[in-house]
């Protein structure tokens, strides 16, 4: 169905190709998913599939890649709308018209599809994603989960025996991703549709994959096959394929069922141990930086916040959990002094931070937004960091100093945008971390990045709170959570539902419980690292 | 009958995007043709009461402000250039700024010298007309997606797409764009006000922006927009040729109509000329392109009253015009603006959209109803 044929892709202006030498092919009915590290160029390779690259995005493509028989470089994009559909990683940036019924027939219109035949497609669309009751809701109300199975919808609809899908839940929460996952999966199975998925967390999916295609990145030549044969060795893979790894399973487990099964001895050898020893201690904490009082805010007629009240510490990190528009944003906003409370009040160190100047406001609370690029715009990782000095009034080489920190081999010359993801993030942190905020407020840090890029950013956060900082990280990725989080808050419908140490709040929870947790339950152990130690603390205890 | 017919009259729906567009652009020539500046702050003030009578819930509704916003600064702007580089007018001088001599070859451009009010209020006309013209398109903007007025549009424009797209839609992305922008200063420690603030943040808007309608762009085309019909490539090239002739012919026609001045050849006949050329392209494209429409706008009641009003306005501007000089106060010298009873009678009628236009659905109206009648 998708086969591509010594595929090289370069971008103008690049000194080395983005893919060089790709050649596999998807068959009919697959669920194939791409997996690799930042920047390896997985969208790339997507965006191939229908020819935006290099149509849309400038650059050269030598091979071919042929797509039910047709050659990209002869047919356009939308000469192949009828037999590709590809969804991008925001939809809303895809989106064309306003409502959800308009957005399902545009393809069709343009398609020429007979008027009846476009009523009942909508409906079947309607009906298999479950989009019925949102038919006549403007797009820009919709939740991140229901956007992205409109944008999926809106493809289906002209009928594509593919579909490609660029990190489809990276911005949902556990249960939209799931939502988004099962609607994917029912096509595979009921439909036969072809489809090709990137994503970066491989727990979510991996389960459901027949094929990967790893892109490795730096050039080096891409792996194809069955999932048990490229985690076999690879450096990118989901919690559960790493506990299986480390309790020497094979075959690898790919789902959390698959590992719960053989998992039993695992379980009776960890049984005796004490996992409170695994958690921080509250005396270790500092002051209190931030306070929220009875803090409600509403945008036009909604309400996002209603009555919050909350106290950070310095040096802990708490997780900020919920659904997509429960109002984890909007806190951090009002935290940063972005938006001015409807009611109730915000004291970071004992000031409201909305009516703190803009140069003052840094030197209390930093905020590391969701699109951490919107930070940026000089162009040199160096002109950052001198004009990062410059804004918040610091001696110069301040910036770059924390920025040596966090992100060491970095060239000052490269512009930002060719940073990788997880440098980027890293400069944007270090622009916020230069004027030393005592409270740090992270938005969905990890979207985007692999597991070595959390597993960094992850060190970084937990040195942060060691130095004093109080951090916050409003996120979606229970992994992380585990991995970082001493407490986690969980908002919903703007209110606070979950307040406490993080391994009480997710261990037991079906939505937000880790991988590790869900294999090993009722044991409380989070992560794979934690098993690790507790394995070795079992065998120093039955030697003594 | 007569409860049932007002409730299809008002039923909630949106109006076709035409219809907002014919009344927007109405209004603007209106602006364009006067310098009085009761009857500008008239043209912003109708303007601005149906957007807020009659905008959707929806991102793009919010951008009348910012037009209004954008049409402040043109004024000041205008005001400050008079001040520096005018030219100077004689009459009640308010103030003098020192005067620089320019070398022989600047003749022509003064720079500094007395300032008149006469000059300064010439200044404010001219750019009250300026901003009156932008909340025109603010109002039109506001009042109905670019969405909606790209897929109204017809057949065979879309061979140009990509450019269509971005044109369409690049402004109120702009505006998108510029707020991330402003937070994203804030986070940085930078002052969110001020002319530095505006001026560093212009080139990052842009972009933004800009990537916005490329993406756009190429998510229209992965799903067959602008899609090669089954007509041969010499009627795609023979329909593009007319297109690309009747809008330089109706762009020509209008500044014709709009500029008193103009040889009368660049007015009705070349807009006739415009509409033919068009009129061909339709026939000619229609062919070769296979489109259909689901749910399309219908052209009824509501939609003939508010482009009505908005021709009834400007043809009221068209008669005062022909009758006297209310239209261009004097400035020099300077007197009190007369008020023209018919152009305001036609603006008031140019408010009419604000009652007899539709209810944009509201998003109470669209969620399903959560009781399932038994």
């Amino acid at each position: 169905m998708i086969r591509f044929e010594h595929v090289t892709i370069t971008y103008p202006e690049a000194t080395a190709p983005t893919l060089i030498d790709v050649s596999f092919e998807v068959p009919e009915g697959e669920l194939c998913l791409v997996v690799g590290v930042t920047g390896s160029g997985k969208s790339t390779l997507l965006r191939a599939v229908n020819g935006l690259v290099p149509r849309f995005s400038g650059g050269v493509l030598a091979g071919s890649v042929v797509i039910d028989g047709r050659t990209t470089s002869e047919v356009a994009p939308r000469d192949l709308a009828d037999v590709v559909g590809v969804v991008g990683q925001d939809p809303a940036a895809g989106f064309v018209t306003d409502y959800v019924e308009d957005e399902l027939a545009y393809a069709m219109e343009n398609l020429g599809v007979a008027p009846d035949v476009m009523r009942r497609r909508v409906e079947d669309i309607l009906d298999l994603l479950g989009l019925h009751e949102l038919r006549h809701r403007p797009l820009a109300s919709l939740s991140g989960g229901q956007q992205q199975r409109v944008a999926i919808g809106s493809v289906l609809t002209a009928g594509p025996r593919v579909l490609v899908l660029d990190e489809p839940t990276s911005a949902l929460d556990p249960a939209a991703a799931e939502e988004v996952i099962a609607a994917l999966t029912r096509l595979v199975h009921d439909l036969g549709i072809t489809v090709l998925i990137a994503e970066h967390r491989l727990e979510r999916v991996v389960q459901y994959a027949d094929r990967i295609v790893m892109v490795p990145g730096d050039g080096r030549p891409v792996v194809v096959g069955t999932p048990a044969e490229v985690f076999g060795e690879s450096v990118v893979a989901p919690p559960v394929v790493e506990l299986g790894r480390l309790a020497g399973w094979s075959p690898l487990p790919l789902s959390v069922r698959d590992a719960r099964r053989v998992a039993g001895p695992l379980r009776d050898q960890l049984a005796a141990i004490d996992t409170a020893v695994f958690s921080r201690s509250p005396n270790s904490l500092g002051e209190v930086v931030a306070i929220t009082d009875s803090l409600q805010a509403s945008y036009g007629p909604v309400t996002a916040l209603r009555g919050v009240d909350l106290e950070f510490r310095a040096g802990e990190v708490v997780a900020l959990m919920g659904r997509n528009g429960a109002g984890k944003s909007t806190l951090l906003t009002h935290l940063v002094g972005l938006r001015e409370p409807a009611s109730g009040a915000v004291q970071v160190l004992g000031s409201q931070p909305h009516r703190l100047s803009a140069r003052d406001v840094v030197r209390v609370a930093g905020l590391v937004p969701q699109d951490s690029g919107v930070l940026l715009y000089h162009d040199t990782v160096l002109a950052e960091c001198s004009a990062s000095d410059r804004d918040a009034g610091l001696a110069h080489g301040a910036t770059r100093k924390v920025l040596d920190r966090i992100v060491p081999d970095i060239d000052p010359l490269t512009h930002p945008r060719d940073l990788s993801e997880g440098q980027r993030l890293g400069l944007a942190l270090s622009i916020v971390l230069a004027s030393e905020p005592p409270l740090l407020l992270l938005d969905e840090p990890t979207r985007g990045l692999d597991y070595g890029a959390k597993q960094r950013l992850v060190e970084v956060l937990a040195q942060l709170a060691a130095d004093g900082h109080a951090v916050v990280i409003a996120t979606h990725d229970v992994e992380v959570v585990a991995a970082v989080a001493d407490r986690c808050i969980v908002l919903a419908e703007g209110e606070v539902v979950a307040d406490g140490p993080a391994r009480d709040v997710v261990v037991h929870s079906p939505v937000f419980a880790p991988q590790v947790a869900k294999v090993l339950a009722p044991l409380a152990l989070l992560t794979v690292h934690e098993v690790e130690l507790a394995l070795a603390a079992a065998s120093d205890s039955s030697y003594s | 009958m007569g409860p049932d017919a007002k409730v299809a009259m008002t039923a909630p729906r949106l109006l076709h995007p035409g219809a907002w567009w014919l009344w927007a652009v109405a209004l603007a020539a209106c602006a364009l043709r006067t310098t009085n500046p009761v009857l500008l702050c008239l043209i912003i003030s109708v303007a601005g009461w149906v957007v807020v009578s009659r905008r959707a819930d929806v991102p793009w509704s919010r951008s009348f402000a910012s037009f209004l916003r954008l049409g402040t600064i043109v004024i000041v702007m205008r005001v400050a250039f008079q001040i520096l580089f005018g030219v100077r007018v004689p009459g009640t001088t308010m103030f003098t700024i020192p005067e620089v001599t320019l070398p022989g070859w600047a003749a022509g451009v003064s720079l500094g010298g007395p300032v008149t009010i006469e000059s300064l209020m010439a200044a404010v006309y001219q750019g009250l007309r300026l901003a009156a013209v932008l909340a025109c398109f603010g109002a039109a903007t506001s009042l109905c997606s670019p969405y909606r007025m790209l897929r109204a549009l017809p057949t065979v424009l879309y061979e140009a797409g990509v450019a269509v797209t971005i044109a369409f839609t690049f402004a109120p992305q702009a505006i998108v764009s510029s707020r991330q922008v402003r937070e994203a200063r804030r986070l940085r420690g930078r002052s969110d006000r001020g002319v530095r603030a505006w001026t560093a943040s212009a080139l990052p808007v842009l972009e933004g922006a800009l990537d916005r309608a490329v993406a756009l762009a190429a998510s229209m085309d992965s799903r067959g927009y602008g899609r090669r019909g089954s007509g041969s490539p010499a009627v795609r090239r023979r329909s593009i040729g007319l297109v690309l002739l009747g809008l330089v012919a109706i762009a020509v026609g209008s500044y014709g109509l709009l500029d008193p001045g103009a040889p009368a050849l660049f007015r009705i006949p070349a807009l006739a000329l415009g509409a033919a050329a068009l009129l061909g392209a339709l026939i000619a494209g229609g062919k070769s392109t296979t489109r259909t429409r689901y749910r399309p706008d219908p052209w009824a009641a509501p939609e003939w009253i508010v482009s009505m009003a908005g021709l009834v306005a400007f043809g009221s501007f068209v008669i005062v015009g022909r009758m006297g000089s209310a239209l261009s106060p004097s400035t020099n010298p300077l007197e009190v603006p007369a008020v023209p009873l018919i152009a305001v009678v036609g603006l008031l009628v140019g408010t009419l959209p604000a009652w007899f236009a539709p209810h944009p659905p509201t998003l109470a109206s669209t969620s399903a109803p959560l009781v399932v009648a038994a």
